[in-house]
């Protein structure tokens, strides 16, 4: 009661101006301390390089955003699903053969069984979310590190899908599926272009954008993206006060899933062809943009935001390499060493966040 | 999705208005020769307990003595293998935690009680987030989070600069005292303490140990564990003493000075040396807490002379009605 009284003295003591400054500070310091602010930053630092080295052959046209914003949606789509799962505390490396599975279920059924393209759409869905509840299930059951789970899984689904594919087609491609019918209505709703100006802008943008929005108003504004935050930060302490951590955990488990098949669809109905490879190495491309963007490899602490700027890095370095007219292989170095420096920031940022005390 | 978390929050709030109409001094809980045994190993033996609205229970043993498994059968974690369990004169076999927390008996675990990284208020209402909106729209209302933990923090005498702040950036003391707050408001009326002071230093552990009277004040029943008889006696009003899986006896402060707890906890072996060797140690820890903080006169004094605030702060709140909420 004292040391209260005390506080509430001192604060009515020091002059308004002051008061108002400290409230100044604090919003700022907030603004600073949240876990996108890196890659925001980086995303603006890897604008100005690519404007500055590259403005003259086409980065900074609107066709050259389009093409790099494109790269980055497919990224990004899976990076808000994968950082959600992290932040939950958990990783899923399985999505890198989810996105060509899917993508082969779709085309198999459709092209090769008959079915309308919308009913092949929603069983490859249904498949997603049975996988993602597996994965779920795999990892609770066992206990084991999810990390290890999903790798597991990840080569599971991929060898099933190339076996499958080469005993029903002969091949590991399914093409042709430009002349299905209904399949411009389709890809419509997935791999469509909206021309503003010259550029032709992809529809998966709008996918991510809406995708990102979500995800933040999940995490943020209600309490399902509560239990995530504990989910992740102290299992034992969130099921102490009633979250049902399960439940959590399986329901991020089929977000990554289902990103992996929106991402499937996307690419499959661009490039009217389904590859059982699609996908391979996206796995760690994800769980790179939502670290990029502050998602701590321990969970418990990150943001939709932060994946969206990290993919956005992403896009914005392949596709600027490439206007550059470099080596593309300069891709991996950029991205490693940005990688490496986001991990030193979000640790600076924990740091900072969680005061002297850890 | 949320709908076991907010039914469970109705039924903690249903508990607070209940809290506050129990007279005090009635009984709360009440073990009654009760046994547990892991394998072969005896970790109680014939151990009764109970508790009262508006008194703090202190629980006190040496390592492996058995608190530990006492209040684990209390809050629904483990079941008795012999003996019988009753809430308000109502004997309950709990099979889980929430089932203890449904009833309003609400534990606060040392380590596992708040999540470092979330913000005071997330950490206050996670897994009873309050909602507004309508529909898929039915939302976390933040602000009321915020406006809440606050408030709820400010009559437990907690003053936080911010409810967004990570909890981590607490001391371990407040940290304890958000969960404790945290359990009160909603709707505790049996607080069960596992070594809430343990890892910390005399300043720390005396808030703590203000917020345990303060919980007492309000009408709540306490069970507060230690090892340590100079954070129990000021607070305590009774003392339940274990040793290896036994209980000597419930004893109130008007029965016990700290000296015969003290012995009591160590098995009454080779008391008599024991007692020296104690009285020296008390001797050396005063004279190196009065050099470290000379305006105290040493960490008992400190503790003894906050007892007494305690019992004025308690007498005073009887007299006064609990204000409305
Ligand atoms: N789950 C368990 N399985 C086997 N033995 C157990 C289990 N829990 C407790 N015990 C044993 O029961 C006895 C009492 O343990 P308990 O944890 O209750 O002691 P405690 O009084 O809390 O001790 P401390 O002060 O060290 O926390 C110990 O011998 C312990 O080894
Ligand atoms: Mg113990």
């Amino acid at each position: 009661m004292q040391v209260t009284q005390r506080a509430e003295a001192e604060a009515a003591s020091r002059p308004p101006t002051a008061q108002k400054q400290a409230a100044k500070t604090g919003t700022l310091r907030r603004l600073l301390m949240r876990p996108e602010m890196g890659a925001v930053a980086g995303a603006v630092g890897v604008w100005l390089f690519f404007a500055l080295t590259a403005g003259g052959r086409g980065f900074l046209t609107l066709r050259g955003t389009a093409n790099y914003l494109e790269v980055a949606a497919q990224f990004g789509i899976l990076a808000i699903a994968v950082a959600l799962l992290m932040i939950g505390g958990e990783f899923d490396l399985s999505i890198g053969s989810m996105i060509g599975a899917c993508g082969i279920i779709f085309a198999l059924l459709s092209a090769n069984f008959g079915w309308n393209v919308w009913m092949a759409m929603l069983a490859s869905l249904a498949f997603a979310i049975l996988l993602g509840i597996f994965n779920g299930a795999l990892v609770l059951t066992t206990g084991l590190p999810s990390f290890i789970v999903t790798l597991g899984t990840l080569l599971m689904i991929r060898g099933v899908t190339v076996g499958t594919t080469r005993l029903v087609t002969g091949r590991t491609v399914v093409s042709g599926l430009g002349d299905l019918p209904g399949y411009d209505a389709i890809r419509d709703v997935f791999a469509s272009k909206l021309t503003i100006g010259n550029a032709g802008f992809s529809i998966a943008i709008l996918w991510w954008l809406v995708i990102a929005a979500l995800a933040t108003w999940v995490l943020l504004r209600t309490p399902f993206g509560n239990w995530i935050y504990g989910v992740g930060g102290n299992p034992q302490a969130a099921r102490n006060v009633g979250v049902p951590i399960n439940l959590v955990k399986i329901v991020l488990f089929i977000g990554t899933a289902v990103a992996a098949w929106l991402v499937a669809m996307i690419q499959v109905l661009g490039a009217r062809s389904a590859d059982v490879v699609r996908g391979t190495g996206t796995e760690f491309t994800a769980i790179i943009a939502a670290v990029i963007g502050g998602v701590l490899l321990t969970g418990g602490y990150g943001s939709a935001v932060g994946a969206v700027f990290g993919a956005l890095i992403f896009g914005m370095v392949r596709q600027g390499i490439v206007f550059l007219g470099i080596d593309p292989g300069w891709e991996d170095a950029v991205l490693g060493a940005m990688l490496v420096i986001a991990v030193l920031v979000n640790r600076y940022v924990r740091h900072r966040a969680l005061g002297v005390r850890e | 999705m949320s709908a076991a978390a907010t039914s469970l929050m109705d039924a903690m709030q249903q508990e607070e208005r209940r809290r506050l109409d129990v007279p005090r001094g009635t009984e709360l809980l009440r073990l009654e020769h009760a046994s547990k045994y892991f394998g072969s190993v005896v970790a109680l033996e014939d151990v009764s307990i109970d508790l009262k609205a508006g008194e703090v229970h202190a629980l006190l043993g040496d390592n492996g003595a058995g608190k530990s498994t006492l209040i684990k059968i209390l809050s629904g974690v483990h079941q008795p293998d012999k003996g019988r369990y009753l809430v308000e004169g109502q004997e309950v076999h709990f099979t889980s935690p929430r089932d203890a927390l449904a009833r309003g008996i609400a534990t606060v675990y040392q380590d596992l009680a708040m999540i470092p990284l979330m913000s005071i208020s997330r950490n206050f209402f996670l897994g009873a987030e309050p909602t507004t909106g309508w529909g898929p729209f039915r939302r976390f209302d933040v602000e009321t989070a915020d406006r809440i933990s606050r408030e709820e923090l400010l009559r437990m005498g907690i003053n936080v600069r911010d409810t967004a702040q990570a909890v981590g950036t607490l001391s371990g003391g407040e940290r304890q005292s958000v969960a404790i707050a945290r359990a009160v408001y909603f709707g505790a009326r049996v607080l069960i303490l596992d070594e809430p002071t343990a890892a910390l230093g005399v300043k720390e552990a005396a808030v703590v140990l203000r917020y345990i009277a303060q919980a007492r004040a309000r009408n709540l029943g306490v069970i507060f564990i230690t090892h340590n008889v100079h954070h129990a006696y000021p607070v305590a009003d009774r003392f339940t003493i274990l040793n290896r899986g036994s209980s000597y006896g419930t004893f109130s402060k008007q029965e016990v000075t700290r000296e015969e707890v003290v012995q009591m906890m160590a098995g009454g072996d080779d008391l008599e040396t024991l007692g020296h060797e104690l009285e020296e140690f008390a001797r050396l820890d005063d004279e190196r807490v009065g050099r470290m903080l000379p305006s105290e006169a040493g960490a008992g004094a400190m503790l003894q002379e906050m007892g007494q605030a305690f019992v004025a702060e308690g007498q005073e709140a009887e007299r006064e009605t609990p204000p409305p909420r």
